[in-house]
């Protein structure tokens, strides 16, 4: 705060009621660093709701994806567990040893997106089957009564918060002021009281209703869940005893465990001996695979018209193969999804069009001057104006309000694009998709990418995916087209209707032309025995004549299906670089993901050591800035495993001496310098200190200059 | 039999009771009976029993306490999580919840002893108090003095109590090196053959005859008995197969007194259980399940262990082919391996006979990070940018006991790892990624 007094004294400000209130939330960081300010307040708006709608999305449909194997894990939780509602009437019931009831539910190696799976899984159970439901994880659980202590916390304490004295039990700091009859062991035994307590209380709590609607079992018993959500990384022994004390209660709880397993359920048996094993009864759920989990978010985030941001074919290789190469997590995937999103409309001045059509073409109206500039200076856009007639190139240029409407139309062009292509890149997906060798790609993903990339009826690949086609039976053929005939209908746009018309016009006159076909035989002539030398002769004989041959009709039908969907794939999957205006939905830096998604923190470290160390060789002195550690780092590149202290030291004293007759640097005190660089190299992991040789230390990384 | 077990404080008529619920156990009945003498009578100090799973040690001390009405604790020591909770259950079944709750916050021994005769002094024991540890080979875990004191405990509370320790392994793996007092050792053998026979054929169904369950049992020992002799596992087999056994005799096909037919029918079955619902390969419930379903989808449920793939990120695969190819091949060879030009190795030289023995049977040695590293990026056919993601997958996998890490100093600076996959699961593996891991293997040149 500064005042105009010029004199020097105390000065009372007060504080401004507008400042105080306001805090930095996520807005004012994103407009902070905004490029081009004057509309970003709107485009985090913009941004926001956007991402609101992805996010409800992919909720939905994580929620349909887990659906089934949620439900059938509900049925099982939900069923009576054998050994402890059956009477003691019941020979087999008494006979048979009482085994916990367990879930194994192998949900594959993408760990974090479990979290969301159990999630739901505890709500579902906490609704539905039972209220006591406890999940613990492996790092919280390192001893056995660490784990018995959170399932007692979890299963009672959510329930009944007062008596927090029984997670003290081993804490011998607190101090025992409790009266001791009050104090709670962390006991299965306590567990078993608590529910005994608790069942009974519910039932007497409302016993007319609970007499009219319980008339045949006479006491409902909910089950006590347990969730172990990463088997393996527990300890064997905890999870071994575990079990042990739990099958000694399981006359009086009816408990049940869900392991959640990442990699196969033989690691049940790898974990626990038979002895163990022995008391579960264990069952398995296999839930989707997570690339199954992708390919449908991929389908209902990116390839359809419903959301204008769309991401460029880099950006969705970077992406997808960070997803492949490097986790499998669906999580992250949107995450990345997420940040390419925001840095879009961070970065991107023009993303206030990237919107619902009313409202870009309502933004397009209140494009600034500068806005409008950059409209000019977009490359699609640049390559638009050079098309036009040279009257229309300068009006475009000059007359801001020729290129709003300009803008609107290109807008509305670049929304009929979206509108048209989908629908065909999935009819050609389904086309070429049943095809050996899958010349386009096995998932669309892969086609996508391709269309995204360049002119995809350019490619050798497509080529060869269209002679294919050629080739293909009359019933493979009708079956694909009809799909895509399903696929095209629920599309709205005039021209797709179009599309579908035609398509079904050609169904039809298949159906004809099949039935019309006549049968022929070419084995006809090869049935009689013949020598090699005559085999020979007829086959090219027959070749000759099927090649002067008559086309059938079906073939002809089938040239002009094949022809027919060439031409729309022509017409309606040219890449979005050829449409004016797609730097405004499509985010293109695929670097900037890489770099946040995917770090390379030793390669910077390198870098930078090396860097500034180039900088002062190339130039012959160092400059002032290069620090010690470069020197370090490079003499040290030079040394084999093992650095003697002293060499190092020397060669450092050298380097050194050079660099202050070069340029002059002031060097307090040599040898501490070298000290100090040596230390801040081990800190960054590149040496350490050994005990093989005395005033050696070891190198941690290999090669060098 | 009822003779085994006699003693003049009881009377004969209680003692045929007992006797008749342990059946084949009364030698040790009686011998415990003996050392145990008359209520009133001082009891040896601690008794150790051992002996197999199910052999009936917890059933027979049970039944002893409990139908000559004796006064006991039992402990399960798997349970007691701290000496706390062993304490407490001890002063809580033998002096009731008062003496239970004089225990202060984590107790140690003494304030147990101490307890323990403030409370005997109250009521001194006119019957003898038996404290039944059971899983005994667990308080080794516990405190030092724990084991010790425990033995001579009528001593240090001078009351008239002993101890029964349980356990599955021998008295010598117990004894602790400062010396103790040696309890008296009493062994649970086995049952045999025509003990399992005679004490499974008790339990007869109700709607059949005790012939019938008794040569379905026969059946069931001929089929179980060479791989498993634990009762609670054999009755456990024995009630979820035996709906299988009586379908002939429900649908009228087959008399009772025709065994042969009805082993013609049970036999493949009972093999078939012995691979699957005994190994757990399928739980108990999926396999009554599949007796309701008939043959046809038999082949619909399969077992645990038939699901062993895994799929693993592309790299994730590489790096645990290459922890493989580290953890089993010598280090001097990884030149040979991965070095493109590495120079003439003659093979005379380079297989040295005489250290030639499998790897593979040795196990897995562990390597240092670098050399996973190295490896990985020689092996892998692109180029990869050394990214965090690469590191994360390392640790991932170890948490997904892929890899083990071993070793505990310098777990920052240099890591070492061991391979912990199977040569199956890496083939598979490396075939989904087109490598062949076999021509990389030293073992296998």
């Amino acid at each position: 705060m500064s005042t105009s007094s010029v004199s020097k004294g105390c000065f009372v400000f007060k504080p401004s009621a507008k400042k105080k209130k306001r805090t930095l939330d996520v807005g004012d960081y994103f407009i902070d660093g905004c490029e081009g300010s004057g509309n970003s307040e709107l485009r985090f708006k913009l941004c926001q709701s956007l991402w609101d709608k992805m996010k409800t999305e992919t909720e939905v449909l994580q929620d349909e994806l887990n659906r089934k194997i949620l439900d059938r894990l509900l049925e099982f939780a939900g069923r009576p567990s054998s050994t402890f509602q059956h009477g003691a009437d019941d020979w087999a019931a008494r006979m048979r040893a009482s085994e916990i009831p367990t879930a194994a539910l192998v949900l594959g190696v993408n760990v974090p997106d479990h979290d969301m799976t159990f999630q739901s899984l505890s709500d579902l159970l906490r609704q539905s089957v039972t209220p006591h439901v406890a999940s613990v994880q492996a790092k919280e659980c390192g001893a056995l009564k660490h784990l018995m202590q959170r399932v007692l916390e979890r299963l009672m304490g959510t329930v009944v918060s007062v008596d927090e004295e029984e997670e003290g039990d081993e804490e011998a700091e607190h101090a025992s002021t409790q009266l001791h009859n009050k104090r709670v062991h962390c006991s299965l035994g306590t567990l078993c009281d608590w529910y005994k307590s608790k069942t009974k209380r519910s039932n007497n709590g409302t016993p007319n209703k609970k007499r009219s609607s319980h008339v045949r079992d006479e006491q409902p018993q909910p089950p006590v869940v347990i969730i172990f959500k990463d088997l393996e990384a527990f300890n064997p022994r905890v999870l071994q005893d575990f079990i042990l004390i739990c099958s000694r209660y399981v006359e009086h709880l009816p408990l049940m465990f869900i392991f959640g397993i990442a990699t196969s359920p033989s690691t049940i048996q790898h974990i626990l001996p038979h002895s163990v094993s022995s008391l579960l009864c264990i069952e398995l759920f296999q839930s989707l695979s997570c690339t199954q989990h992708l390919s449908t978010v991929i389908d209902k985030l990116i390839l359809t018209p419903q959301f204008p941001f769309k991401l460029s074919g880099k950006v969705l290789q970077v992406l997808v193969g960070i997803f492949l190469y490097h986790d499998f997590s669906v999580r992250n995937f949107i995450k990345g999804l997420q940040l390419s999103l925001l840095e879009h409309f961070h970065s991107q001045p023009l993303s206030v069009l990237c919107c619902r059509k009313k409202e870009a073409l309502a933004n397009v109206l209140q494009l600034s001057h500068q806005d409008l500039e950059s409209v000019r200076q977009l490359p699609s856009f640049r390559r638009y104006v050079e098309r036009q007639e040279p009257q229309e190139q300068v009006n475009l240029l000059t007359d801001d309000t020729h290129i709003k409407g300009v803008c609107q139309k290109l807008i509305k062009g670049l929304r009929k694009y979206h509108k048209n292509f989908y629908p065909i890149l999935r009819c050609l997906h389904t086309l070429t998709s049943s095809l050996p060798k899958y010349p386009l790609g096995k998932q669309i993903r892969e086609l996508y990418i391709l269309c995204l990339e360049k002119n995809v009826w350019e490619n050798e690949e497509y080529q060869s995916a269209m002679q294919l086609l050629r080739m293909l039976a009359r019933d493979e053929l009708v079956a694909s087209l009809q799909t895509c005939a399903e696929i095209l209908k629920p599309v709205k746009a005039k021209k797709m209707r179009n599309v579908l018309d035609q398509l079904e016009d050609l169904l039809v006159s298949g159906e004809t032309a099949a039935n019309g076909e006549e049968i022929t035989s070419p084995e006809k002539g090869l049935q009689k025995k013949t020598d090699l030398f005559q085999l020979q002769k007829t086959l090219l004989e027959m070749k000759e004549s099927r090649r002067s041959k008559k086309m059938s009709p079906f073939e002809i039908l089938r040239n002009e299906a094949v022809d027919f969907i060439d031409s729309l794939v022509r017409c309606y999957l040219a890449p979005p670089e050829s449409q004016p205006l797609n730097e405004v939905c499509y985010y293109s830096s695929s670097a900037v993901v890489r770099r946040h998604l995917n770090a390379t923190p030793r390669t910077s470290i390198q870098t930078a050591l090396t860097a500034a160390c180039s900088t002062c060789c190339a130039t012959g002195g160092i400059s002032n800035a290069a620090p010690d550690i470069c020197i370090v780092h490079k003499l040290h590149l030079e040394c084999g495993r093992l650095i003697n202290l002293y060499d190092w030291l020397e060669g450092g004293h050298l380097e050194i001496e050079y660099v202050q007759t070069t340029c002059a640097r002031k060097m307090p005190d040599d040898d501490n310098a070298v000290f100090i660089a040596v230390s801040e190299l081990e800190f960054l992991g590149f040496i350490k200190s050994t005990k093989q040789k005395t005033d050696h230390v070891a190198r941690l990384t290999w090669g060098g200059c | 039999m009822a003779a085994l077990l006699q003693h003049p404080c009881y009377e004969e008529e209680r003692l045929r009771r007992v006797a008749d619920k342990l059946p084949c156990r009364e030698v040790q009945a009686g011998t415990l009976l003996s050392v145990m003498g008359g209520p009133e009578q001082h009891s040896f100090p601690s008794i150790f029993i051992y002996g197999h799973r199910a052999s009936g040690k917890s059933h027979v001390i049970h039944m002893l306490l409990r139908e000559l009405e004796l006064p006991h604790a039992t402990v399960s020591c798997v349970e007691c999580v701290s000496v706390a909770l062993l304490f407490e259950q001890v002063l809580l079944s033998l002096f009731g919840c008062d003496a239970a709750s004089l225990l202060p916050r984590s107790p140690s021994l003494s304030d147990f002893v101490r307890i323990y005769r403030q409370q005997c002094s109250h009521s001194p024991a006119v019957q003898t108090r038996y404290i039944v540890m059971e899983k005994a080979e667990l308080l080794r875990d516990m405190d030092a003095n724990l084991l010790p004191a425990l033995l001579r405990l009528q001593e240090l509370v001078q009351d008239n109590v002993t101890v029964i320790l349980l356990s599955e392994i021998v008295w010598d793996k117990f004894r602790p090196n400062t010396g103790c007092f040696e309890p008296l050792q009493l062994h649970f053998p086995d049952y045999s053959k025509g003990e399992l026979q005679q004490i499974l054929a008790q339990d007869s169904h109700p709607s059949y005859s005790a012939e019938l369950y008794s040569s379905y049992i026969n059946i069931l020992l001929g089929v179980f008995y060479s791989v498993c002799r634990d009762l609670r596992e054999l009755r456990h087999l024995a009630a979820l197969n035996f709906s299988k056994f009586c379908e002939p005799l429900e649908e009228g096909k087959v008399k009772e007194s025709d065994t042969h037919k009805l082993w013609r029918n049970i036999e493949p079955h009972l093999k078939k259980a012995m691979q699957t619902v005994y190994l757990r390969e399928v739980s108990s419930v999926q396999w009554e399940q599949l007796q309701q379903m008939e043959e046809k989808d038999t082949g619909a449920v399969r077992g645990l262990s038939a699901h062993a793939h895994v799929e693993l990120p592309y790299y994730s695969k590489f790096l645990l082919i290459a922890a493989y190819l580290a953890s089993y091949n010598p280090a001097r060879t990884d030149k040979r391996f991965f070095v493109k030009h590495h120079g003439k190795v003659r093979k005379t030289n380079f297989l040295k006979k005489h250290e030639k023995t499998s790897n593979h049977l040795l196990g897995p040695k562990p390597f240092p990070l670098d050399r996973l590293l190295a490896i990985f990026y020689s092996v892998v056919d692109s180029r990869v940018a050394p990214t965090a993601s690469i590191f994360s997958q390392i640790s991932s996998l170890v948490t997904l006991q892929l890899l083990a890490q071993v070793g505990h100093d310098d777990q920052i600076d240099a890591p070492k790892y061991k391979c912990a996959v199977s040569l199956d699961f890496i083939r598979a593996i490396s075939r989904t990624v087109n490598f062949d891991i076999v021509k990389y293997l030293y073992d296998f040149l």
